[in-house]
């Protein structure tokens, strides 16, 4: 039994203290939630011939191997340097791939499975995932991201500091349209009845319209077909023990370029506005006691946002706080 | 004989005949597709051999290049009408056999069905030439075979595409200048099998046992499994079903014009009528009359006057 563990690093290192001394578990990135099959030969050697035989799937889609003991994690780092090494092959800034993982704050970016499979994904949140992965790891700072195909959001982006949701502006023609108003009936029960029937051709209300895509996968015809791709920015949703919340629009109609820079921006933001007296702070404390109107002035420093984005003035966010005096029956 | 041509004489060819004509061709609409990051094959206007595609079967048909989705058949004021000026140009359409085909049992419905030809249809149809595409293998859900369908011989020119080796036989010698290469042998070939045989029932049976065919189990299956989108409808080649529609400009209501649009009996709102009735509101019922209407309806009526309901190759 080993005593001295420096506790900050294993947990840099994406092992963690768990409830048994000595022992601890091993976090694999699976960013985007997308894994080349390879790995699992490594996962299940991990797991068979250091862990306790099982693997837990972690809620942000990557893989924790259980009952590790901390004495073997050299060798494990070892064993696991090809998946450290495809990550470093996509992009990904690692130096040192025999050391395990180089950081655990900023965590594994989840998404949906997106448009390689899913016909409601309105862009490759597979690809989009990495992307981000690539521009903000390995990072200490605790951040959560994950991106979504579209307004279904299936990835629940509404409980994530940054949650990116696929938006598609809608193209009509109408000469195509045979007003059988399939996208308008759909429009009204499914999403924001954004969609009117007028002089038998459909009038699309622009700021009711959230770019879903529903229009275009429900008509005959081709009437609608997909124009550009967008994002919607939901902002600084979380859980917790305090003040669980749904984000909140940030920006909608933003392009890629514009998500990547405002992810990248507020990296600097928690750096320069972190208080760092303390042990780790999450960046929605800090927006919550720096204020929206900091925040989005140092996020959007340098983006150009496409014309059609829209920026919010301010968040209302309708989350509560667990210390308040609830009446119970 | 055939006159065997390159991509590039074979637009050079195109460039010729696009003085007098648009030249219509399956094509490839990048992102176009309902799905993300998908294509749509459709018919469009090309400008040379790159644009054609045809790899993948076309979503749409080419019915579209003469009978348009939306119409306008005039504009009204007060106490005046006029009819919208159609392109001067003639009409090329690069398209299968089974679509050539298709294009006459639409004449059958636009010109021959009833007392008046249809004179929208008309003068675009008059305006067509055929250059047919060679088809020989088809693609995983073709069946024109089984419709005999799949022949096409009255073709204004018939095109064998072999990546940049395209051979080509010009029937209707009008076509001649615009084609020049080395003679060669050529005689068109067709398709002989697909991969599904659709076995099409005999209408004189359908006739004695209309009732037994109204009532068949069958159609359940439809109410149960179609989601009446239509798309089954707009896509067909040979669906020809309008709606008309007046239209009173927003500004100035005593403005405004006629225009006849694709209907789909498998939508809803088909078959509604005067007091807010409407027929046929399970699936499977608007399926049986849409095979009844297209196949038994089509045959009765049209031998009825005359018309043979199949050409024969």
């Amino acid at each position: 039994m080993i005593l001295d563990i420096d506790t900050k690093l294993l947990k840099k290192n994406a092992y963690r203290v768990t409830k048994q001394r000595g022992i601890t578990a091993l976090r694999i990135r699976v960013p985007g939630g997308d894994l080349n099959i390879k790995y699992f030969d490594i996962i299940k050697e991990v797991a068979e011939k250091y862990g306790n035989g099982t693997v837990h799937i972690t809620t942000r889609q990557g893989f924790e191997i259980p009952g590790i003991s901390m004495e073997k994690i050299d060798e494990i780092n070892e064993l696991i340097s090809p998946i450290i090494r495809g990550l470093k092959d996509e992009g990904v800034q690692i130096e040192d791939e025999e050391g395990g993982y180089p950081a655990a704050g900023t965590r594994n970016v989840s998404a949906c499975i997106g448009n390689r499979v899913c016909p409601f994904a309105n862009y490759d949140t597979t690809a989009l995932a990495l992307k981000i992965e690539k521009l903000i790891y390995p990072n200490d700072y605790h951040v959560k991201i994950a991106v979504t195909g579209c307004p279904n959001d299936c990835i629940k982006a509404h409980m994530q500091d940054i949650g990116i949701i696929g938006q598609v502006e809608p193209i009509y023609d109408p000469s195509r349209c045979i007003g059988c108003q399939a996208c308008v009936k759909n429009c009204k029960r499914r999403v924001t009845g954004a969609l009117t029937f007028e002089n038998f051709k459909v009038v699309r209300d622009p700021n009711r319209c959230i770019g879903c895509g529903e229009c275009i996968l429900k008509c005959p015809t081709s009437a609608w077909t997909r124009g550009e791709k967008y994002y919607r920015i939901v902002i600084m949703g979380r859980t917790g023990k305090k003040n669980p919340r749904l984000a909140q629009t940030f920006i909608e109609w933003a392009d890629e370029e514009s998500v990547l820079k405002i992810i990248k921006n507020m990296y600097d933001f928690i750096d320069k506005y972190i208080d760092k007296t303390l042990d780790k702070e999450h960046v929605g404390y800090i927006v919550d006691r720096e204020g929206f109107k900091k925040f989005k002035e140092e996020v959007l420093k340098d983006v150009k946002l496409p014309k059609k984005a829209k920026v919010a003035n301010h968040l209302d966010y309708t989350g509560y706080r667990y210390e308040r005096n609830t009446i119970y029956d | 004989m055939g006159v065997e041509l390159n991509a590039k004489s074979f637009n050079d060819a195109l460039k010729i005949l696009s003085i007098k004509y648009k030249i219509f061709a399956p094509v490839r609409l990048k992102g176009k597709g309902a799905f993300s990051d998908t294509d749509l094959v459709t018919y469009g206007e090309i400008s040379s051999y790159k644009d054609i595609e045809l790899s993948e079967k076309s979503r749409y048909s080419p019915k579209e290049v003469i009978y348009p989705i939306t119409q306008t058949l005039f504009y009204f004021t007060e106490d005046e009408y006029k009819e919208p000026e159609i392109d001067d140009k003639g009409i090329v359409v690069f398209l299968r056999p089974c679509d050539a085909n298709s294009y006459l049992k639409l004449d059958n419905i636009f010109l021959k069905n009833g007392p008046y030809e249809d004179n929208y249809y008309k003068r675009l149809r008059d305006k067509v030439k055929f250059f047919v595409i060679e088809c020989t293998k088809g693609f995983s859900t073709c069946f024109c075979v089984s419709t005999g369908s799949n022949k096409f011989l009255d073709y204004d020119v018939f095109f064998r595409f072999d990546d940049d080796k395209i051979t080509c036989d010009i029937k209707n010698e009008e076509f001649s200048y615009a084609f020049s290469g080395k003679e060669v042998e050529f005689s068109p070939e067709f398709i002989e099998k697909n991969e599904i045989d659709v076995k099409l029932p005999d209408i004189g049976k359908i006739s004695q046992k209309v009732e037994y065919v109204f009532n068949h189990e069958l159609w359940d299956e439809y109410t149960k499994r179609c989601i009446a989108c239509g798309r089954c409808t707009v896509s067909c080649p040979t669906c020809s079903c309008f709606s008309m529609q007046d239209i009173f400009y927003k500004d100035n209501p005593k403005c405004g014009e006629r225009r006849r649009v694709w209907a789909s009996c498998m939508v809803d709102g088909f078959t509604d009528v005067a007091g807010g009735h409407s027929y046929r509101q399970k699936y499977g019922e608007r399926m049986r009359f849409k095979v009844m209407h297209k196949i038994y309806d089509y045959k009765k009526t049209l031998q009825h006057n005359n018309v043979h309901w199949l050409r024969k190759v």
